[in-house]
């Protein structure tokens, strides 16, 4: 399987995107510059990285929706692609309107970069299927606008339609204020479409891919989905 | 539009005198601008220098010492780490938040102009009690500055240590220490060669932020005036744009020589270039990227707008490196060329408008040999009446205080606002010991530290100095590392007083000597005099960055607790010194007194020992005793133990007072944790080493106890919860003045 890593100016976690998807999981990859217009054919899976796409001095991920290369990726998950955003990435989709939404600043109003629990509220999307439903993962999280809104009648159709699919919690997986980082509405930490080919997320999966670095949690996301082999366009 | 006019630089009458003489006429506003800026104590190290030569600056692995714009070490396999520290103390009290984000933006670009990736930052930060609500806004705006700018440049912030104390309250510090990577061969030098080699200007345009910026960082701060203009304002995406750039820049093979327009701006960067060189440079300030109309000549040429890169490309580069700027968004343009006489030539468009040697703005700098004299209150402050102490009513509680105080507190609330993951190479990062990066590709790991007390430096500075080194080694040691060299971030009052002279001389003496004495080469640094208000300046402060290598990553070394039932070990021994010990201040409210002695060949000792130990297997945990004592220690090695645990240990504390034996900060002793079938060896070991053994107690339970041996009573009970509540809450009761504590 070929990832297309996007890679804003401003990205700082593609070359860690790239180490998980190349040398741990030994899969194809390919960086695709902000600049380039369509996503090459070549490519099965896009992946938005973390980072500050073009500064996000405005709100984050404001600018990136109009870059070229975003035109390519909406077409792509029309086609029925598969999109992954990772923290910026997924504030990104978010303001794109790949994904519904929006994700403001944190409650605390300060940057937040630490290890989280997370519990797999929904494990038929591609990238949750390797876990159980109710299973408890840790993954880091790095952000200053990880707080996820979304209006409640939006909200239920959410709920309802299984598009959320991990909710930050406790250790033991129970919801609590305590537990939830950002101020999230329901705890909410990643969502995907309806139509379940667009996934956005406020953790990273990467920086929980090795051992020695603190866990592996992050690496049966992407396991699974190679095993379901994804949604090809 | 008239420009404004730049405030008189700060010239003694024989300095005026000397420019004279140096040009041959008396300097116009560019020309003194020029002078002031390079002649700054900053740029110049005019007090300093010839105490700096004390450091000892060579060793096997070094591939470059002091005297550029970073240090380099040989760390295996045709790599090689840069590393060095840097103040950004006045304008992080001027304008908090970019003082700090351009601090970090000022040292990335030291090591990127070096020809390596930037891959950690860790920072040294000192302020006033958090009681005052200035000192809150200060911290407070600091660690966002600090945050915003490393987070979005993708480079961790794994580590770093914090004080509060009222000598820090108008003159905070933050020092930042930044380590990059490269290939042997990579490496760039700021020296400019090649006779018609085009000069390049690349990065951010030129504004008027940052004028005067090294000059008033060379003065005393006077709070009656307003020098918000003299501080840059930071644009960390801008950064990292100049770090993907340069990189690719240096990777295109037609680099002769880099250097960042940080301190003292354009005319710094072009001049200290060119003397490094040997040769002469040759400007046109009509070629510059201006971010506004109207700037004065001198404006542009010391302007220290952030994020600016000059660079001297082989002759027929100019195109290459012009393209790869143009794909990461950088203006760029050729602004002049490397010339044979050693001159700095300014020219507007065809007007020449300053010609100046090169030698006379950096090797003619003046160098002063500033009078020394012991401050009168010396003697006052080093006595302490141990006897007139109180032995605490409740040695539970002492414990509580200290690890709710915000020196030993957890830094959670601070490391936090800080991504110390991005790269994806953080083995340990803030929170524990020293912090570790792994080497992807290779078994082996780097180690790093930043460590300082300006008490014990106030209090003793020869012994202060050398502590500062030792105690950085031991932080390395404790997580498996072999210590391999060190950066300085000497940070003092103002030097035209003979007394701060004395401080800083003999600070700098005990730090050489413990470097020398434990064979660990200086290899860059950075120096920042006047650091004081209203006349009263803070304590000696000198900061040690060291970095270490440890060769098999899989056995690297933890502070906490890993098994129960485990014996915990003090390796070292415990004096009854309890002068200018955390303990003194937060409990008794004093600091004064003797510091802990430090002896140089039990230092090595104990370090060497737990090395070889470490080497073997022997450890589950390793954690240096500081501030607080073996108790505090013990206290971590809990809080950090995974899954909780407590423990259980009984102490003798002999001719010692109790306090002093729990809480005093006797140098030289590791707190450990042994499996229990490898404590005989231990012992042996530290015998063979002549290193005293106390076999404490053993990890167990989810208490914390400590007992009297001879007794049976038991003096210290705390929950590990209990602890961990405290210990965490630290900082954000102090942020939310539930309580004003220092």
């Amino acid at each position: 399987m070929r990832f297309g890593i996007v890679v804003f100016p401003g990205s700082n976690c593609d070359t860690d995107c790239n180490d998980l998807f190349s040398r741990v999981l030994r899969q194809e990859t390919r960086f695709i510059w902000h600049g380039e217009k369509g996503v090459p054919s070549d490519v099965d899976v896009v992946v938005l990285p973390g980072g500050f796409s073009y500064g996000d001095y405005l709100r984050a991920g404001a600018l990136a929706r109009f870059s070229p290369v975003m035109t390519g990726v909406k077409a792509f998950a029309e086609a029925g692609g598969t999109v992954i955003g990772i923290c910026n990435g997924f504030q990104v989709l978010v303001e794109s309107g790949l994904l519904p939404g929006a994700l403001r600043q944190n409650k605390s109003g300060q940057f937040i970069c630490k290890s989280v629990f997370l519990r797999i509220e929904n494990n038929q999307a591609a990238i949750t299927a390797g876990y159980q439903k109710g299973q408890v993962i840790s993954l880091p999280i790095a952000h200053g606008e990880g707080n996820y809104y979304i209006d409640p009648l939006a909200c239920s159709r959410l709920i309802e339609k299984g598009q959320i699919l991990f909710r930050y919690c406790t250790q033991e997986g129970a919801l609590s204020d305590a537990a939830n980082p950002n101020g999230s509405v329901e705890h909410i930490a990643g969502i995907c479409n309806e139509r379940r080919n667009v996934f956005g997320m406020m953790p990273h999966p990467e920086r929980a891919s090795d051992r020695l670095l603190g866990g592996t949690d992050g690496v049966r996301m992407f396991q699974s989905f190679l095993t379901t082999g994804g949604l090809r366009r | 539009m008239t420009p404004p006019k730049l405030a008189h630089p700060p010239f003694t009458d024989e300095e005026y005198a000397k420019v004279e003489v140096l040009l041959g006429h008396p300097p116009n506003p560019i020309e003194q601008a020029i002078f002031a800026v390079l002649w700054s104590e900053h740029c110049s190290y005019k007090s300093s220098k010839r105490h700096l030569k004390r450091f000892s600056t060579e060793g096997d692995r070094v591939i470059q010492g002091p005297g550029e714009n970073a240090g380099v070490v040989d760390i295996g396999d045709g790599w090689v780490a840069v590393f060095k520290i840097e103040s950004h103390n006045h304008p992080s009290y001027i304008e908090p938040y970019q003082g700090a984000a351009t601090g970090v933006g000022g040292i990335i670009r030291d090591i990127l102009a070096m020809g390596a990736r930037p891959v950690a930052l860790l920072n040294s930060l000192r302020f006033g009690p958090l009681s005052q609500s200035k000192n809150r806004y200060l911290f407070e705006q600091v660690v966002a500055g600090i945050s915003g700018y490393g987070n979005c440049i993708g480079v961790p912030t794994v580590g770093g240590e914090v004080y509060f104390n009222d000598c820090y309250a108008n003159n905070p510090l933050v020092n930042v220490f930044c380590l990059g990577v490269a290939k042997r061969e990579e490496i760039v030098r700021s020296a400019a060669s090649g006779v018609g080699n085009p000069v390049l200007y690349v990065g951010a345009k030129t504004g008027r932020d940052g004028i005067h910026g090294a000059t008033m960082a060379s003065a005393a701060l006077d709070p009656t005036t307003s020098t918000r203009h003299n501080v840059q304002v930071g644009d960390p995406f801008t950064a990292k744009l100049l770090i993907e750039g340069c990189l690719e820049i240096i990777q295109s093979g037609h680099v002769v020589g880099m250097q960042d327009m940080g301190a003292a701006g354009l005319a710094g960067a072009a001049s200290e270039m060119a003397a490094r060189g040997g040769c002469g440079m040759i400007l046109d300030l009509s070629k510059i990227p201006l971010r506004e109309a109207g700037m004065a000549s001198e404006e542009i040429m010391i302007s220290e707008s952030q994020e600016r890169m000059l660079i001297v490309v082989r002759k027929g580069g100019e195109a290459a490196v012009s393209e790869i700027c143009q794909k990461w968004g950088l203006n760029r343009a050729v602004i002049g060329e490397v010339v044979e006489a050693p001159f700095l030539t300014v020219m507007d468009g065809e007007k020449e408008i300053v010609r100046i040697s090169t030698a006379a703005l950096t090797s003619e700098a003046p160098l002063y040999d500033r009078p020394i004299a012991a401050p009168r209150f010396h003697e006052i402050i080093q006595s302490l009446n141990v006897e007139a102490l109180m032995l605490p009513k409740s040695y539970t509680d002492v414990l509580r205080q200290l690890l709710l105080s915000p020196t030993l507190t957890s830094k959670e609330w601070i490391y936090q606002q800080f991504d110390y993951m991005v790269q994806t190479n953080t083995v340990a990062g803030p929170g524990g010991g020293a912090a570790l990066i792994r080497l992807k590709g290779s078994d082996r790991a780097l180690a790093m530290t930043v460590d300082g007390n300006g008490t014990y430096c106030l209090l003793h500075p020869y012994q202060g100095g050398a502590i500062t080194v030792a105690e950085a080694m031991r932080n390395l040691v404790c997580v498996g590392a072999r210590p391999i060299a060190l950066t300085d971030g000497l940070n003092f009052g103002n030097p035209e007083q003979p007394e701060t002279m004395w401080q800083m001389a003999l600070c700098i003496e005990g730090m050489a000597d413990a470097a020398r004495e434990f064979a660990i080469p200086v290899v860059s640094g950075n120096v920042s005099l006047y650091n004081e208000s209203k006349g009263l300046g803070v304590y000696p402060t000198p900061i040690v960055g060291m970095v270490g290598l440890v060769d098999q990553i899989a056995q690297r070394m933890t502070p906490g607790f890993k098994r129960p039932g485990e014996p915990i070990v003090l390796l070292g021994e415990t004096l009854e010194e309890i002068g200018g010990s955390a303990y003194l201040k937060v409990i008794h409210h004093q600091e004064r007194g003797f510091p802990p002695i430090l002896n140089f060949g039990r230092e090595k000792a104990v370090c060497q020992l737990v090395l070889e130990a470490i080497r073997q297997g022997l450890l589950s945990s390793a954690q240096d005793c500081a501030e607080g004592g073996w108790m505090v220690a013990l206290a971590e090695a809990c809080l950090l133990s995974s899954p909780p645990m407590g423990g259980v240990v009984a102490v003798d504390a002999g001719d010692v007072r109790l306090d002093a034996y729990l809480f005093g900060e006797s140098q030289s002793r590791v707190l450990v944790s042994v499996p229990a079938e490898s404590l005989d060896r231990l012992k042996q070991l530290a015998h063979e080493a002549e290193v005293p053994f106390y076999h404490l107690g053993t990890t167990d339970g989810d208490r914390l106890q400590v007992r009297l041996t001879k007794t049976g009573e038991t003096i210290i009970d705390l929950t590990i919860e209990e602890m961990r509540e405290k210990y965490r809450s630290g900082l954000g009761i102090a942020m939310a003045n539930k309580r004003g504590m220092t």
